[in-house]
């Protein structure tokens, strides 16, 4: 025994010999990648901000709001860049699939939190969390193939030619039946479990004496949820709402298969349209020239800081949920 | 009220909690007096606070807990078949360990939270049943100046009586305390205790405590669990060993367990 | 008063109210298991019809087309190659259906791609792949053509290939910053630096994909003035980083603290109880957050649109544009001949197979450890 300590011992003291200041390096080591980290999102916002240096230079932020985008130049008008269809394009088709997917993903935390017999909870976390991990090229190509063919024979179409005529964000013509429309609906779905699971996550973060207290007065289940759970962890719930909306609002993949990819600003929500991280995938590797490439950039660079923005509150309000009860709640 | 003529307010018949399969506390029967204290005690473990919780049918609000058996509010069964348990709970109140205030509301909401679900939403009629509560839980001098602040802010103890007040402002006839004093000071404690004594004149109380001495102050009956470790194949089990008045209990105990807890021997 | 005749004037009202909503809240349920569903079971059925033998082992193969005016393989000729873009660029019109058939397919896109850099050194790629003019839709390609009599030929193996290799040389490049980023965090969590990497790797993990493949576009693409391998697996590392660090850091944290401890009451230095006992005891941890990753990334389409661009043929070179399987999921599903509207599905299958494959893993993987504790 005393013989294994010696040696361990003189080990240890050569090691350390060995590797002097071995901490201090190893701290150093970790330090250097875990900056790295830092230096992946310092480097996405430099290289963006200086990739739009051009198209700031010539135009200035107003092209954000410059309604025209043609990108060559023709005998009848020089290019143009103005960023408004995207940029309105991405905030429509973000906004419908928030309007869809909020209530109904709060509606699923409520129940895998509150409501779902224990047995179920896991398997039907599990499941809507799936929806999270298929890659969004596959919601691009049910779309394309299965759900734009639906949704327009049995919705746009008998809208766009009914209350359509008289309504005009909900005219026709529904030309291929890509559009906006269609783009926020599959987006919803894109976003359910995000919203859905950290719903989840801050409402059985409620302590149960919250419920109880309800309980004993008399509620039912759902007031308790009503007025106890969901008034607790409100700013949480808004958080996932908010990264929600984060990802909807870049997604690209589905919205460049199911907007149509047109710069053209319609009034109608079936008629095509375009999003800004569409609008970047389908014309950067294309651009016409390095004022066109500028702009594409600094449509991109708009899209990283709302969704930095974006990311900023919602951490901060999920945060302050999880920091627990407020001050003074106990002795 | 039907109370003020019984000599009974509940009565308990062969009362048996379950946590899925395993019984927890073997079959209870118990009258409870109108108008008393009647204290819970025993060791932890004992099922003093699942006996507790079937008194309103707070118990089966737990994962996979149920209870059989009856338990009578005047002659009603309150686990008869075509009873609602929320209305059950209107008329038995309940108060926690912890004392709890409903994080987004107001002092003044905490208490009106109770009578809104029952339809009150008349400002005024509101505003004097909350006066009427606070001043019964002995807590509108602290608060009368601050009924829009956050009820969190408030210091334990008093959030303890906010809790009382809440129970109180639906009108039960009975009031149930779950360890009410556990997490609070001595001098909240007393505030506590002088609290209980005074709300004795309108309300039947029954209240679990770990603390010997606190239900020998207060309490006109006592009733003693303690665990029967070796009763069945499912583990421990609760059972009622004595439930007589608090003096007799105390001072000359029946049952050699009940001799060997308050004397500090066992738990 | 009885508990009976107790009941508020709004008690049934609430009742209903509270069935109402209880039951909302299933069918909130179902609407997201629905699509899962579905598209899970249309991804298994078309997409596993299109597995075959010669799916996997051929690359592409330009459709046999036998009713169509012109001839594919006209495209595929290097020489025609620079007359599309230069098509494209002087007629901003729509171009008529008929003459846009899979727009990717038959050009080689290499010698393109080099063609028209090395004819314009200073300037920046022009129009190279889908001939799509910007501003015009140009997804009028899937439908009105005629061509019906196409067998499905060929296979997706370059895809195949290419995908592992981008995403591999990916997760090489992550790896190292991902698990001692994440080392940090564990290691030192009172750290300023730490919290500031915490938010870094939710701002990268919350910021749109594209994005990556802007940053790597103009890093990589437009440097070496060539679309690039390398470039997409830069793209995808930006992507991964985030989920290794957080998933690491996770479990890193999950190992008990007395393991630690015992390691340095022994008189071991921290970096050595590091990397012999606790990186060790969290292994099966790091790895299937590592299998996470790789399967985020295999999935990413957007990125690799504007970094390798794609292929129609087998390539290790990682300096020039190589295949990978979302790209052929995108690209054929607009395309007009339904054989590769077929091998779309078959590489969204795989894809898919890929991404329940490793989320079943890691589940059960997570399940038997948490089980385990």
């Amino acid at each position: 025994m005393a013989q294994v300590q010696t040696t361990g011992e003189s080990f240890w003291q050569r090691l350390e010999r060995r590797t002097q200041h071995g901490d201090t390096l190893f701290w150093g080591l970790t330090l250097f990648f875990a900056l790295i980290v830092i230096g992946l999102v310092v480097a996405v916002g430099v290289v963006t901000y200086n990739g739009s240096a051009l198209i700031r230079e010539k135009v200035g932020w107003s092209f954000l709001f410059g309604t025209e985008w043609s990108p060559i130049d023709t005998d009848l008008a020089p290019a143009s860049f103005g960023a408004w269809p995207a940029i309105r394009g991405t905030l429509l088709s973000a906004g419908i699939a928030v309007m869809l997917a909020a209530p109904i993903a709060i509606g699923i935390g409520v129940f895998l939190a509150e409501i779902c017999p224990v047995r179920l909870r896991t398997p039907l976390s599990f499941m809507v969390e799936l929806l999270a991990a298929i890659p969004s090229v596959i919601y691009g190509v049910w779309g394309v193939i299965v759900f734009v063919p639906f949704f327009t024979d049995y919705f746009a179409t008998p809208i766009s030619e009914s209350v359509g005529a008289s309504i005009p964000w909900l005219a026709g013509p529904v030309a291929t039946g890509r559009g906006i429309m269609v783009a926020g609906i599959v987006l919803a779905i894109m976003i359910l479990p995000t919203i859905a699971a950290i719903t989840r996550d801050v409402l059985s973060l409620v302590p149960n004496t919250q419920r109880e207290v309800l309980l004993a007065l008399g509620a039912t289940r759902w007031e308790v949820i009503w007025q106890a759970v969901i008034p607790y962890s409100r700013a949480g719930i808004i958080g996932g709402v908010m990264l929600g909306l984060g990802r909807a609002l870049g997604e690209t993949m589905a919205a460049t298969m199911l907007i149509g990819n047109s710069t053209r600003i319609e009034e109608s929500i079936f008629a095509p349209g375009v999003t800004a991280a569409s609008l970047v995938a389908n014309e950067l590797t294309n651009a016409n020239g390095p004022l066109h490439e500028s702009a594409l950039i600094s449509v991109a660079l708009v899209l990283f800081a709302i969704t930095l923005l974006l990311n900023l509150a919602a951490r901060l309000l999920i945060w302050y949920v999880n920091r627990g009860p407020v001050r003074g709640g106990r002795v | 009220m039907t109370i003020e003529a019984s000599p009974v307010a509940m009565t308990i018949q062969q009362l048996k909690p379950f946590y899925g399969k395993r019984q927890a506390v073997k079959a209870v029967d118990m009258e409870i007096e109108p108008h008393k204290i009647t204290a819970i005690i025993g060791p932890s473990g004992c099922g003093k606070s699942t006996v507790l919780r079937c008194l309103n049918r707070m118990h089966e609000t737990v994962l996979n807990a149920r209870a059989e058996g009856e338990v009578r509010l005047g002659s009603e069964n309150i686990y008869a078949p075509d009873i609602d348990a929320s209305l059950v709970r209107r008329k038995i109140g309940m108060v926690f360990q912890q004392p709890v205030a409903l994080r987004t509301r107001s002092i003044f909401e905490n208490i009106a939270v109770g009578l809104r679900l029952g339809g009150i939403n008349n400002k005024a009629q509101l505003a004097e049943r909350v006066e009427q509560s606070l001043h019964a839980a002995a807590l509108w001098e602290e608060v009368k100046d601050k009924l829009n602040q956050a009820g969190a802010a408030l210091s334990g103890g008093q959030q303890q009586r906010l809790s009382i007040a809440r129970s109180i402002a639906v009108g039960p006839e009975v009031i149930l305390f779950d360890e009410p004093c556990s997490a609070l000071d001595p001098i909240s404690t007393l505030k506590i205790e002088e609290l209980l004594l005074e709300l004795r004149r309108d309300y039947t109380i029954i209240i679990v405590t770990h603390n010997m001495q606190q239900a020998a102050r207060i309490s006109d009956k006592t009733a003693v669990f303690m665990v029967d470790r070796d009763s069945n194949e499912h583990g421990p089990q609760g059972v009622l060993v004595e439930y007589r008045g608090t003096r007799e209990v105390f001072t000359n105990p029946q049952d050699s367990r009940t001799e060997d807890y308050i004397s500090g021997r066992v738990g | 008063m009885s508990i009976r005749t107790s009941a508020p004037a709004n008690y049934r009202g609430r009742k209903v109210t509270d069935t109402i909503m209880r039951g909302l809240s299933i069918v909130a349920t179902l609407i997201a298991i629905i699509p899962l569903i579905l598209i899970i079971g249309y991804v298994t059925i078309i997409g596993g019809g299109a597995i075959t033998t010669d799916f996997f082992t051929k690359t592409y193969e330009p459709p046999a087309v036998s009713d169509s005016g012109f001839n594919l393989g006209d495209l595929g000729a290097p020489a025609d190659a620079n007359a599309v873009p230069a098509d494209t660029n002087a007629a901003p019109t729509p171009i008529d259906p008929n003459a846009t058939p899979d727009p990717f397919a038959g050009i080689d896109l290499g010698a393109l791609t080099d063609a028209s850099v090395s004819a314009e050194p200073n300037a920046p790629p022009v129009v190279t792949d889908d001939g799509a003019v910007p501003g015009i839709n140009n997804d009028m390609g899937a439908e009105g053509t005629g061509v019906a009599e196409v067998t499905a030929t060929g296979g997706v193996l370059h895809a195949i290939i290419g995908t592992l290799l981008v995403t591999g040389m990916a997760l090489l490049i992550s790896l190292p910053i991902g698990i001692l980023a994440a080392i940090f965090l564990a290691e030192y969590p009172g750290n300023p630096v730490a919290t500031v990497v915490r938010f870094c790797t939710d701002l990268l993990s919350g910021s749109p994909s594209i994005i990556a493949g802007v940053v790597a576009y103009i890093l990589i693409v437009v440097q070496f003035k060539s679309f690039s391998a390398i470039a997409g697996a830069i793209s995808l590392t930006l992507l991964m980083v985030p989920t290794i660090v957080r998933t690491t850091e996770e479990v890193l944290k999950l190992v008990p603290e007395s393991v630690r401890e015992a390691a340095l009451a022994m008189g071991a230095p921290t970096w050595y109880s590091t990397f012999t006992v606790v990186v060790p005891t969290a292994i099966a941890g790091i790895v299937t957050g590592v299998m996470l990753a790789f399967a985020r990334g295999a999935g990413e389409t957007a990125p690799l649109i504007m970094t390798v661009l794609g292929s129609n043929n087998i390539s290790f070179d990682l300096l020039a544009p190589i295949a990978a399987l979302p790209l052929i999921t995108y690209r054929y599903t607009e395309s007009p001949y339904p054989g590769e509207n077929t091998q779309a599905w078959g590489a969204a299958f795989i894809l898919m197979m890929l991404v329940l494959l490793v989320n079943i893993l890691v589940r059960v993987a997570t399940r038997n450890r948490l089980q385990g504790r």
